[in-house]
């Protein structure tokens, strides 16, 4: 060691061959005798009431097979939420049923009534256009603050929209309201966190198929979590037990969140392959995939910053209205609380952080964790009100954060939020990124942009976050239903080649090849005889999802766990073969040999010797070289970073383009650093997306104007400037055994308030006094901004 | 989609025979098919134009440029002999678009935001059809309505090569097509422009600014004017109000351009 394709190796993603030449195998490529085709009938209106649906023509069209309303599955579970929040009075959130298909009413646009099955898909399509549905539209309930106010309710057997009324923390929320109050300086800052359509490359499928010889059931779903998705079938909605449900995420196109989540077309799709004997399919269309995937973000918060008169920082406090949407999805009441609250006091000192959060219920599509989840939120208030504050008492940005930085010797740090950080050196990132950005060619470059009749702006942003979620005590604490640990099974093969199940789903992650690098550095061989296998319940012993950057800190670490067993027993395994005690083995590079003499056996030679063993000591070994390991973290990991960039600003036509972006960021080790330079671009393009184009719009009715891609706007290559990306300043995580931290969702948190505030400082340096714009940064609303400034 | 025939004519009088009943003629697809797809149009039977050779090809005779209407995007973006065509063309959708997109679909189709409606209007185009030929300025008569008959084949356009010209396009984000498009186009008897994807009426023509830059083409001449709101579109993109100004601007820029 250091191997080419072990621990720090930027090996190219062999996962990449099969997506590159079209052979990898998706939901809807699969296919047996027998295929048959689910289509939804889906809610045009916001809120109504189902008066009668009648699907007599329907039924009786060509190649129709089966028609479901909501009727059948009145009896059936609801998708249950998977957090229980409680309100600051104590009492429980409101939990609304969220039936397979809508019953009794309809509660967003998309909202599906019923479904056709029928031989084809052109077939299924004819047939839901003829079911008659006689839904009285209702006044739809879109606005957040309206919902609070009116006595117009998404559900009516709760009597509210709110779904609850959290504190965080609410002890110490006396002494926040007492140190804004005495404050030398308050800065207070509105703001809006705009809502996100995933949009991921690949829409939802699902297919099942039930084989009745043995009573079983094989859902194949777009999922980035199939074990939690047989669970919630199992244990809430439809009942089957768990032994006899299979859940399969093949290869998955992108997840970004929305496929964390159990979606009611998979109960249908199980259900209706029961009742038919054949395999049932469903394929969201993209209209279907802007309407019904579970969106992101969508904050409307208020917070203030309290600073002494030396600009220390005394206080955050925030009221934040989060859209939960029309029903709860799986982890929405976890977002806005958990995910947001606990981040509020970001990388500083601070002693006093309250945050209250009001989940909200509205007629639209539901909204729960997009890439960053609920950190993506906390960061972009804080560092869009220390922008501000900066400016109110004429401070230096980088400067002013400089000074309320955690220093690098007070780890481990109580965060005034609640969290103990374990390491991190945000002064350090500060360096490297001004070092990195070219920070003292900025006003060469804004001089060169302002000769061409264009303001140049530069804007700055440090975060923390949480990843690697999560300790399940402390989760069970807070209210989470389920424990948030992964597994990993490594099996030695006899001729000596490791399949490796592990629980984190891999889609677009790069998984299969990262995995197997840490695997081949323990054992010293070779990293392709090592695979990853991946999102089948039937083969992997469990796994709770791909999320939260967790995939590496907690799968990664079982990983390592069931490699050191493998290890333990193949020293045993060693020990014997070569006539010494285990004591005395050592592995290295693939051999294991005695200490001190030049005795080894290779690693597989021990592996078949597993498998075939004869003159093995039975009474001390048994046979086979295969290890499970559960692994719970200690902690949640706290990447951190620090971003900038510079835009340039048409100040004519409003238009802005984001110039040069530096991601410098804490990710502790660093397995592959080419595939996590490529999640940090991934992360940047989604938060630069957020913080320039994408524009989810419901209008007073509830209608989602921005419901394709003519109106949604994805961000393009040329949208993207080309990226500086270090993760020299790794402080390694402290309690996980790869010092590993997660890099999934670090670009999507860091960059959309490194874009605001840069947008900002460009335009006042053409003289505007425009101290806040709301996301996305349209052209439009850079010069309505301007033009009232 | 819903079930439909094809026939695919070799010739312009085999399309119009067969142009029966609630028959649509397909040419390029990227209008078209997309909407198909959606079950917004139900015509039982298409018309495809992408055999018809008579359709096809771009002729040069002294300053007129004549294109065929099942010309694709590409074709006059590589063509060159009218270069402020051309760039419009080029910068139409992406490459796959222009590989099928044609001009005769994009003038038939008359989208508000599209952007050969305004070169067509700018340059006084003529429209060429099956039986007639329509001038521009009698052609375009608001969103996605035209001078056409039930039936009626844009065979081609004619376009008189301009002294000067150019077209600026400020893209809505999400579609690129044209949020405001202006095309500028100076001929010896005059100035025309020609403004897309601002108006509820569709592509028309800022005839304040014409006799402005008649008289003097500068971007100066345009410094007393200003662009009335009424009537201009307002949506998720912009108001009535940023697209008025930004006629002013795209005009601008585009005789800075020209210039
Ligand atoms: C992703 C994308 C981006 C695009 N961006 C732009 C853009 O930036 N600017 C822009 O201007 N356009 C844009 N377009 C539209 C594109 O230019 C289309 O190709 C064009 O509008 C229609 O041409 P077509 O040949 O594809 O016509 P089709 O889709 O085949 O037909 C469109 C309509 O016109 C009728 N029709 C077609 N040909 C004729 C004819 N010769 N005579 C009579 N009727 C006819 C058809 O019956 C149909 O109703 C974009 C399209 C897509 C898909």
């Amino acid at each position: 060691m250091p191997k080419d394709d072990g621990i720090g190796a930027a090996t190219v993603r062999r996962e990449d061959v099969r997506f590159l030449t079209g052979v990898g195998q998706y939901t809807d490529d699969i296919k047996a005798y027998g295929e048959t085709v689910a289509v939804f009938a889906r809610s045009t209106v916001a809120n109504g009431v189902i008066k009668s649906i009648d699907t007599t023509t329907a039924a009786g069209m060509p190649g129709v097979l089966a028609i479901f309303t909501g009727e059948d599955f009145a009896e059936v579970g609801g998708n249950p939420a998977g957090w229980l929040i409680n309100s600051r009075d104590g009492t429980p959130m409101h939990e609304p049923k969220r039936p397979v298909l809508a019953h009794g009413k309809v509660r967003h646009v998309g909202d599906a009534y019923a479904a056709v099955i029928a031989e084809t898909l052109e077939q299924a399509k004819n047939a839901v256009e003829a079911i008659e549905a006689d839904i009285e539209e209702l006044d739809a309930i879109v606005n957040m603050k309206d919902a609070l106010a009116g006595s117009n309710y998404v559900h009516d057997e709760i009597g509210t929209n709110q779904c609850f009324d959290w504190g965080w923390i609410e002890d110490n929320r006396d002494a926040t309201d007492a140190a804004i109050k005495g404050a030398h300086h308050v800065t207070t800052l509105e703001l809006v966190n705009n809502r996100l359509v995933p949009n991921a490359m690949e829409p939802r499928s699902s297919r099942a198929e039930y084989k009745a010889a043995g009573d079983e059931y094989v859902l194949h779903t777009t999922s980035q979590n199939p074990h939690l998705t047989r669970l919630l079938i199992s244990a809430f909605v439809l009942g089957i037990p768990e032994n006899k449900l299979t859940v399969i995420a093949p290869d998955v196109g992108g997840g970004f969140g929305s496929k964390i989540y159990h979606y009611g077309e998979e109960a249908l799709v199980l259900a209706a392959a029961k009742k038919l004997g054949r395999p049932v399919t469903w394929t969201a269309d993209r209209t279907e995939a802007f309407l019904t995937d579970a969106h992101g973000r969508d904050h409307v918060t208020k917070i203030e910053l309290a600073m002494d008169a030396e600009g220390n920082f005394l206080a955050f406090r925030t009221e934040t209205l989060a859209n939960v949407g029309a029903y709860l999805s799986n982890f929405s009441t976890a977002t806005p609380t958990f995910l947001h609250g606990t981040l509020m006091a970001g990388n500083y000192t601070v002693p006093n952080v309250y945050v209250n959060v009001k989940a909200v219920f509205t007629n639209t599509a539901p909204v729960d964790a997009y890439r960053g989840a609920g950190r993506p939120e906390a960061t972009y208030s804080l560092e869009r009100v220390i922008d501000k504050a900066a400016r109110e008492i004429g401070r230096d940005p980088i400067e002013l954060r400089r000074q309320n930085f955690i220093k690098p010797d007070q780890y481990p740090f109580a965060s005034a939020a609640g969290l103990e950080y374990d390491s991190g050196n945000y002064d350090a990132l500060m360096d490297k990124m001004e070092e990195v950005a070219d920070m003292a060619g900025f006003a060469a470059r804004r001089k060169a942009s302002e000769a061409k009749g264009l303001l140049r702006g530069f804007g700055v942003n440090a975060y923390i976050e949480a990843c690697g979620i999560a300790p399940s005590n402390l989760v069970g604490v807070l209210g989470s239903r389920v424990g948030l640990y992964d597994a990993a099974t490594v099996r030695v093969n006899a001729t000596g080649n490791l399949s490796v199940m592990v629980g984190a789903h891999s889609h677009g992650q790069g998984h299969e090849t990262a995995f197997p690098q840490v695997v081949a550095e323990m054992l010293g061989i070779d990293a392709s005889t090592i695979d990853i296998v991946h999102g089948d319940t039937s083969k992997i012993p469990f796994g709770m999802g791909t999320y939260g950057s967790r995939s590496l800190a907690v799968c990664g670490s079982a990983v390592v766990r069931a490699t050191e067993k493998v290890i333990n027993k193949a020293k045993k395994i060693a020990a014997h073969m070569l006539e010494v005690s285990d004591g005395d083995i050592e592995l290295k590079d693939g051999q294991f040999s005695v200490a001190g003499t030049d005795k080894s056996v290779s690693f597989g030679e021990v592996a078949l010797k597993a498998y075939i063993p004869h003159e093995f000591p039975l009474e001390d070994i048994e046979p086979g070289l295969e290890e499970t390991a559960f692994y719970d973290p200690a902690n949640f990991t706290y990447p951190s970073g620090a971003y900038c960039c510079e835009v340039e600003l048409d100040p004519e036509t409003g238009k802005v383009s984001v110039e040069r972006m530096t991601a410098v960021d804490d990710f502790g080790n660093v397995i592959n650093p080419m595939i996590v330079t490529g999640q940090v671009h991934g992360g940047l393009g989604q938060g630069i997306g957020q913080a320039l184009l994408e524009n989810t719009t419901y209008d007073e009715n509830g209608q989602l104007l921005s419901a394709s891609y003519m109106d949604y706007t994805m961000p393009r290559a040329d949208d993207l400037p080309f990226y500086t990306v270090d993760h020299s300043q790794g402080n390694p995580c402290t309690h996980n055994p790869l010092g590993v931290k997660g890099c999934g969702e670090a670009g999507a948190i860091g960059s959309p308030p490194t874009v605001v505030n840069a947008v900002i400082d460009a335009m006042q340096s053409g003289g505007k006094n425009v101290t806040h714009i709301d996301m996305p940064v349209t052209p439009h609303r850079v010069w309505s901004a301007m033009q009232n400034a | 989609m819903y079930a439909f025939d094809i026939e695919r004519p070799a010739t312009i009088g085999e399309a119009v025979s067969a142009l029966t009943g609630e028959a649509m003629v397909l040419s390029g697809g990227q209008t078209l098919i997309p909407t198909l797809k959606s079950r917004l149009a139900d015509p039982g039977k298409l018309v495809s134009l992408s055999g018809i050779g008579e359709m096809k090809g771009i002729g040069l005779s002294g300053r007129d440029l004549q294109i065929g209407g099942g010309t694709v995007h590409a074709d006059v973006a590589a063509d060159g002999s009218y270069k402020a065509l051309s760039e419009l063309a080029s910068n139409i959708g992406d490459p796959a678009v222009r590989s099928r997109g044609t001009i005769g679909g994009s003038i038939a189709n008359n989208d508000p935001a599209a952007c050969y409606p305004a070169a067509a209007l700018a340059s006084g185009a003529i429209i060429v059809t099956n039986t007639r030929e329509i001038a521009a300025d009698d052609y375009f008569q608001g969103m996605f309505e035209t001078a056409l008959n039930e039936g009626e084949i844009v065979t081609a356009v004619k376009f008189p090569i301009p002294d000067a010209a150019n077209y600026q396009k400020f893209v809505q984000p999400a579609s690129r097509f044209a949020l405001v498009g202006v095309f500028v186009a100076k001929y010896a008897d005059g100035v025309r422009v020609a403004v897309t994807g601002a108006s509820n009426e569709g592509v028309h023509r800022w005839t304040a600014a014409e006799e402005a830059l008649t008289a003097n083409f500068s971007v100066s001449a345009l410094e007393g004017l200003s662009v009335s709101a009424d009537n201009l579109i307002s949506d998720l993109h912009g108001s009535p109000e940023y697209r008025a100004h930004l006629i002013k601007v795209m005009t601008g820029r585009a005789v800075t351009a020209a210039s």
